[in-house]
């Protein structure tokens, strides 16, 4: 019978052991990977100038989309501006441009003075549309294919190994 | 007298209705909701931005009609389960929610042997 006691205590001490060792080591951070693969949400959202509005409809004419919530007052939006310009090039993707949270005056500033890399420009008065799509933070993409499939998500800022990821995978 | 009698008759089955059916708090959900870009706070403690979004969020949810369940799967398939304080049992967890019971039951047993043995 103490053999069997010494072995549930010995039991209980490894339990423990391993559930502080699966806490402390888990990433408790905002995963995006849940979205991957997933179908692109329903959504209609207004044009930037309130002249119609987009649906998925317009991203099933291309074969690839990147939808990217931006701001003016977002200092993040700045640094991947440049990598945006250079993607608006690229004849096999879409950018669908979604000024979040923002006053029109300034949005129209910034694209100004940096250039408008979107073929379609909405926006997203008080952020409701950015939870259909899982945003927390801007500036975030999101890349979708003709299907309405999400193949990619990047949170934050796109990098050079992200604009390189996307040629990769739309050319 | 016969308009207060309907009138009585109006707000008696108007109250009766109301009575049965269920409502969602939105204060309850709120606060069983993570915010992500804080630190450790729900979003009923939280004034960021991204709390004040989800609130209008829950608010439009409850208003098209959905349960609180629905909210949290709805809040789940966009942000994943960290988002809900109180996880829904799935595959995944499943061991976390089952293990108390293995334990009570198997320490009961123990327990039950022990005594059984002294007598």
């Amino acid at each position: 019978m103490q053999k069997i006691i010494k072995i549930i205590i010995l039991f209980i001490f490894l339990f423990v052991i391993g559930i502080f060792y699966i806490s402390l080591t888990r990433d408790t951070n905002y995963n995006t990977s849940s979205l991957i693969n997933k179908e692109t949400p329903e959504f209609k959202i207004i044009s930037f100038d309130n002249s119609n509005f987009y649906t998925r409809d317009d991203i099933k004419k291309n074969n690839y989309t990147l939808i990217n919530f931006w701001a003016s007052w977002c200092a993040p939006c700045k640094i991947e501006h440049p990598i945006l310009m250079k993607l608006s090039q690229k004849k096999n993707l879409m950018l669908l441009g979604i000024n979040f949270k923002d006053k029109e005056p300034q949005a129209k500033t910034f694209l100004s003075e940096l250039g408008n890399p979107y073929d379609l420009l909405a926006k997203d008065k008080n952020g409701k549309h950015s939870v259909k799509f899982g945003i927390y933070g801007i500036p975030e993409s999101i890349l979708i294919n003709k299907e309405l499939m999400i193949i990619q998500k990047f949170v934050g800022p796109l990098s050079v190994d992200d604009y390189n990821n996307i040629i990769k995978i739309i050319e | 007298m016969k308009l207060n009698l309907l009138l009585l008759l109006f707000i008696f089955f108007s109250k009766f209705s109301f009575a049965t059916e269920k409502t969602v708090d939105p204060n309850l959900i709120h606060k069983n909701l993570r915010c992500l870009v804080c630190q450790g706070q729900s979003i009923s403690d939280s004034n960021s931005d991204f709390a004040q979004t989800i609130k209008l969020v829950v608010k439009d949810l409850i208003d098209e009609g959905k349960t609180e369940d629905e909210i949290y799967e709805f809040m789940s398939d966009k942000y994943g389960d960290w988002i809900v304080f109180k996880p829904q049992f799935n595959t995944q967890n499943s061991l976390l929610w089952i293990l108390p019971y293995i334990v009570l039951i198997f320490g009961g047993f123990l327990i039950y042997s022990l005594l059984k043995k002294r007598q």
